[in-house]
């Protein structure tokens, strides 16, 4: 395997999480609510995934673990905001350091212990394609999974009724529920499928990853993922770009040090952050593009008139 | 219901004349409504026979809104029964009333900005409805009734009239037996409001019955075979039009007859310049606002100048323009006093004497979580009125203004100082008007001044505004309600896509004159540059 | 549902007061029952983990020590909450505050005078208050969100400071410790009653009198209040968003830089690479405890500090995870924020409704005409 076939496969692998976490956020902020807690639902996901794997013995059934425990925690943000009205942003706050309490909390038994790590699925005769083989095609199930969401959402989101539903929800909550939509269901629904995904993607991250379980593994993530469906405007196959934009620049770190380049390693450590910024500023330098395209009942809060 | 109707306009089943021996197509017996200590609907009754056009006639918080909203399912009532062609029905959510056959448009548009015509009626229909084929429906369907509408174009582009056309046509397109109307020509011109009439006679011809709510009188005597009469939540008469005058109905809408306002003759009209725009120009702040383009304008001591003209013009930018919340261009462009401020701030200008009282009542003129002793330091923390001493806010002093103003307004409150929110729309009203009106400011610019306000409220108002004119100070008011217009300008301006119409005096205007003025210098109601959409042009002109 | 939520139609002031005391409550109820789940008796452990700490003067100094820099950061914090600015990233600037004040001693550790102590402080609260500009400046200029910004740059601040102490900073006679040198005797700030306690929580002191005042009273708190109720009111009333956007995040900047830099003079002594527990996260949830009032920052900071104590507390007794304490508190967070809804709605049972006639629903109508 050729060098750049090792730093794209690397790159596959980080920008995963990123995608799968996004992706979740993009449909949720769609609907109109704005979940803070995508780093605590990953870390979530991550400690249960791999505590998961670890007690079955079977990779996929941690993965699923994780993906239930992401989904189960997101239920207390839906339980709070939009039941209880609480304030979405402190709720999302919230949620992220009750994950990270509580998975370091969990986790604390699994330090150091080696993980059970998720198998490529190769693809017979497509995956002996020179070069794109391996690349493409004989991945592990989490990234087909990956693309199948941007597809399924995607697909969801602008050929179906219950994707236009969702959308006009995020664009007039008012409206809707005039209209005889159930506004709080079609939330509640678009939360726990964010928590879903960022459970699989915290789940990707300690079994396929790094098969381990280390506190506070997600380093951020989480919300980069939020920065991400921003840098997309909300668009699905823009979080592709925008994942892999990042993972490559994740990835730059251990490659950098690879071809003896003399930067100091917190310097790349940083760089996916400070990307984040960069990539933040330059979006939401373009106001009208915002305009058109944030969901304009982002954030707000919903109690039906009755 | 059959749910895979396919969605065509089927005429009801034969004529049906209002006064026929057949059952009323809805009633309601003893319906009841309430907020909190509020009553909103109290032991409301009344019927409605298919094609019928039926006002419900009634002041700003009469009740009918609630009324309606419970008619459409979209409010529960607490007590009461309605009955759809005498069977008593319960009507959970609007879906369930549209399987009945209840259609409704509202007053305040329920459309989705940044979907589509086509995604936006076909959220307003039953689950069942297919994607395919809707467009071409669309298009037959609007056109038809004289509505013509693209089902691809987005509706944050859209004008306020073609925005209630979707509204419209989404109800048509569930062959609703019942169309209730909400308040449809406040956000038209008059020849708008014509055109929508003709399609309603239409409607009725075809057997459907029509729920017209007003609270503008003309409208009831053209259109209306029967008319309810809501005060306070009850009703108070159910009349037959053609045997009332507006005189009568004015009566009977607000019970006791309110004052009319009393401008004196003596008022000087024709002071010095207090408040001079001269080719205020601004670009567009973001997609969705309008660009003011050469505004120019001089309101005298002693005068009121109102501009007339539909929601959606410029109105907001003028006034944020005017107010100084956005900056002119040039320092000349704006002069209070003679002494120009365009690139003033908010608070200099009010330091020259200018006082402001926006649209919006929460969120704009007050906040809604803050005392009104509060609300008071919002805007008068600099004008020396003693709020602010050093860096220290007076509270004792702002309770003082606050208690004055409360007294001379007649500002209803339930407890001493309460926070904004509480208040109704009216009250909360005077009170904001009132605030600036205490400080005797020689310029004024007050935007939809009794918007939303019951007639008490509007009266106390309007009359405050004259005797501050009365008084020598300069009064600009925006306003989209015609009536109120030619009861209290000296002169009137109409605002039309950015542009501002000379002013001429209003004894020398009228309805038409300023209707068609509003209806647009250069156009009416086009859509905003796209090429090729359709608009309502050839039939305005032809009628 | 068969509950429904009303809203009020004022602020409940009975709720206000109860919700923080309902909320801990909650908390110390579900920590029993977190405790029986992990097989401990629930009792002794609640008296280990929130009274034990309380009972020695030792304990009580930690105490104190621990909340300085909660009460600091979460006075700053409520300004930036109640102003609609959301600055998450206090721990960043408490870390770059830290960087900022310690370069004193770092570069100058001969200098002994009176005066190394107070520039410690003013650099410290200097260099906090530029790191926390950067978000505002974004903000302002560009409408980037604070949240995520602010956030961002405390993992780079953090990487920085792991680059100095293990790289140009690192102690050179410390065996290659990852750790700066330690600070002279001018640089150590000192003890007030020859405890943990030291002249830290001073400052926390007057922070909260003066912000409480400048809430309270001046015309500038009335500014932090409208513009965070209603930027548009705001605008109306003359007031700039933009100037309070650089307020909040360069006064609480400042004070999470001092907070930073009294820390690590006053208790640490040195740099270190991790030189907060997570003050800076967990000063938001003190900020919200205290319904973002600075005297109900003070209590709720010392709350905080507590389950900080108890946590350590409970580790060495009980063998509990010392992890507990961020569960704690993550736990706190939630039910405040669940509580604070009683303060604005109140719930009602829905009563079955309606006419009590005989009813149809109209599924069950036949349908009046042909389908074409």
């Amino acid at each position: 395997m050729t060098t750049v076939e090792a730093i794209l496969l690397t790159v596959i692998t980080a920008a995963t999480p990123l995608m799968i976490a996004a992706i979740g956020e993009l449909v949720v902020e769609r609907s109109g609510v704005l979940n803070l807690g995508v780093e605590g639902m990953m870390i979530m996901g991550a400690v249960m995934g791999f505590a998961g794997a670890q007690w079955t013995g079977n990779a996929y059934l941690g993965v699923v673990i994780g993906i239930l425990a992401g989904a189960a925690f997101s239920l207390l943000f839906a339980f709070l905001t939009l039941t209880l009205v609480a304030n979405q942003v402190a709720t999302g706050l919230a949620l992220t350091l009750l994950g990270l309490g509580l998975s370091g909390m969990i986790g604390e038994s699994f330090v150091g212990q080696p993980g059970i790590k998720l198998d490529p699925i190769v693809i017979p005769g497509l995956s002996a394609i020179p070069f794109l083989g391996p690349v493409l095609f004989s991945q592990d199930l989490i990234v087909y999974a990956s693309f199948a969401l941007i597809f399924g959402v995607s697909w969801f989101l602008f050929r179906t009724r219950a994707g236009l539903t969702l959308r006009s929800v995020g664009d007039n909550h008012v409206s809707a529920h005039s209209l005889g939509i159930a506004v709080i269901r079609v939330r509640y629904l678009a939360v726990l499928f964010g928590g879903a995904c960022a459970g699989l993607a915290g789940a990707q991250l300690s079994v396929v990853y790094t098969p381990q379980w280390i506190e506070n593994m997600t380093a951020g993530r989480g919300w980069i993922a939020l920065a991400l469906v921003v840098f997309a405007s909300w668009r699905p196959w823009r979080i592709v770009a925008g994942a892999y934009l990042f993972g490559a620049v994740t990835i730059a770190q251990f490659h950098a040090q690879a071809i003896g380049l003399k930067i100091p390693s917190q310097f790349l450590s940083s760089l996916p952050y400070l990307a984040t910024i960069l990539v933040l500023v330059l979006i939401s330098r373009n106001r009208r593009l915002t305009l058109i395209n944030t969901p304009a009942a982002l954030g707000k809060s919903f109690v039906a008139e009755r | 219901m059959d749910d895979k109707r396919s969605v065509s306009l089927a005429v009801a089943d034969g004529p049906q004349r209002s006064g026929s021996d057949r059952a009323p197509l809805v009633e309601t017996i003893g319906l009841t409504k309430r907020f909190g200590e509020l009553v909103a609907c109290d032991e409301i009754s009344f019927d409605l026979n298919a094609g019928e056009i039926h006002a419900l006639l009634g002041e700003n918080g009469a009740g009918k809104s609630t009324l309606v909203k419970m008619l459409y399912g979209a409010l529960e009532p607490d007590e009461g029964t309605i009955l759809w062609r005498g069977v008593p029905v319960r009507l959970a959510n609007p879906a369930e009333a549209r399987s009945l056959g209840i259609g409704m448009v509202f007053q305040h548009f329920s459309l989705f900005e940044s979907l589509n015509v086509a995604e936006n009626i076909l959220l307003g229909l039953p689950a069942g409805e297919r994607r395919r084929g809707l467009a071409d429906k669309i298009r037959t369907i609007s056109h038809d009734y004289g509505l013509p509408l693209d089902p691809d174009a987005t509706v944050h582009d859209l004008s306020v009239g073609e925005r209630q056309r979707v509204e419209i046509v989404r109800c048509l397109l569930q062959e609703p037996q019942l169309i209730i109307m909400d308040e449809p020509t406040s956000v038209l011109t008059p020849q708008e409001a014509d055109l929508l009439f003709v399609t309603l006679r239409r409607l009725a011809a075809e057997g459907r019955a029509i729920l017209y709510i007003t609270h503008r009188l003309p409208e009831v005597l053209e259109l209306a075979e029967r008319a309810t009469i809501l005060r306070r939540g009850r009703v108070v008469a159910s009349a037959d039009p053609k045997r009332e005058s507006a005189a009568s109905l004015a009566n009977m809408m607000v019970g006791a007859k309110v004052g009319d306002v009393e401008r004196s003759v003596m008022a000087q009209r024709d002071g010095e310049a207090r408040l001079q725009v001269k080719d205020l120009s601004a670009p567009a702040s973001g997609p969705f606002s309008i660009a003011l383009k050469d505004i120019s304008l001089a309101a005298h001591a002693g005068e009121i100048v109102c501009i007339a003209g539909v929601a959606g013009n410029g109105q907001s930018e003028l006034f944020d323009a005017l107010s100084g919340e956005t900056r002119a261009r040039s320092n000349e462009a704006i002069c209070i006093d003679g002494v120009p401020c365009g690139h003033l701030g908010v608070t200099r200008r009010r330091q020259l004497g200018a006082a402001f009282v926006p649209e919006e009542r929460l969120g704009h003129g007050a906040v809604a979580e803050l005392r009104l002793s509060d609300n008071v330091v919002l805007t008068r923390h600099a004008t020396a009125d003693g709020l602010v001493r050093s860096i220290f806010v007076d509270a004792r002093t702002a309770g003082d203004v606050e208690s004055r103003v409360v007294g001379d307004y007649d500002v209803r409150i339930a407890r001493q100082d309460p926070e904004a929110r509480s208040l109704s729309g009216g009250n909360l009203q005077k009170f904001v008007v009132g605030r600036e009106l205490d400080r005797r400011p020689g310029v004024l610019v007050v935007n939809q001044p009794t918007w939303g306000v019951d007639a008490g409220a509007a009266s106390v108002i309007r009359q405050a505004l004259i005797d501050l004119a009365g008084s020598g100070s300069a009064v600009v008011v925006i306003s989209q309600d015609l009536d109120e217009i030619f009861e209290i300008a000296d002169r009137i301006a109409v605002i039309s896509r950015g542009r501002l119409s000379p002013p001429v005096k209003a004894e020398d205007a009228s309805r038409e004159s300023v209707g068609l003025l509003m209806g647009g210098i250069g156009g009416q109601s086009e859509p905003s540059g796209k090429a090729g959409k359709p608009d309502g042009r050839a039939e305005i002109h032809a009628a | 549902m068969p509950l429904e939520l009303i809203k009020r139609p004022e602020h409940s002031r009975l709720m206000a007061i109860a919700s923080p005391i309902i909320a801990i409550s909650l908390t110390v109820a579900a920590g029993a029952i977190l405790f029986a789940a992990m097989g401990h008796d629930p009792a002794s452990a609640l008296y280990f983990y929130f009274i034990d700490p309380l009972s020695t003067g030792w304990s009580l100094e930690e105490l104190v020590s621990k909340a300085t820099p909660l009460v600091l950061i979460g006075v700053g914090l409520a300004v930036c909450f109640i102003s609609n600015n959301w600055n998450i990233g206090a721990e960043g600037q408490y870390t770059f505050g830290a960087i900022a004040g310690s370069t004193i001693p770092i570069y100058f550790w001969e200098w002994d005078s009176v005066l190394v102590l107070p520039l410690m402080m003013i650099m410290g609260m200097i260099g906090g208050a530029a790191y926390g500009a950067i978000p505002a400046l974004l903000k302002t200029r560009f409408g980037t969100n604070e949240i995520l910004t602010s956030l961002m740059l405390v993992y780079v601040a953090g990487l920085f400071l792991d680059w100095l102490v293990r790289g140009p900073w690192r102690d050179p006679g410390g065996f290659n410790f990852p750790e700066s040198r330690d600070f002279s005797e001018a640089a150590i700030l000192p003890s007030l009653t020859g405890g943990a306690m030291h002249w830290g929580a001073v400052f926390a002191v007057i922070a909260v009198v003066v912000v409480a005042i400048l809430l309270a009273r001046t015309i500038k708190g009335f500014e932090v209040r409208v513009i965070g109720q209603s930027g548009r009111a705001g605008a109306f009333a003359g007031f700039s968003r933009a100037r309070m956007t650089y307020f909040a995040f360069l006064l609480s900047g400042a004070l999470a830089g001092l907070a930073g830099i009294a820390t690590v003079s006053g208790s640490v002594q040195q740099l270190q690479p991790v030189i907060s527990p997570g003050y800076g996260f967990t000063a938001i949830i003190v900020a919200f405890l205290g319904r973002l009032n600075p005297v109900g920052v003070l209590i709720a900071g010392l709350m905080l500090a507590l389950t900080y104590l108890g946590g350590e507390a409970a580790q060495v007794t009980m063998g509990v995870s010392d992890k507990l304490a961020r569960v704690f508190q993550g736990m706190l967070l939630f039910f405040v924020l669940g509580c604070d809804t009683l303060i604005l709605y109140r719930f009602r049972l829905v009563r079955s409704r309606g006419p009590h006639a005989p009813c149809v629903s109209p599924a069950n109508l036949k349908p009046v005409k042909d389908v074409p």
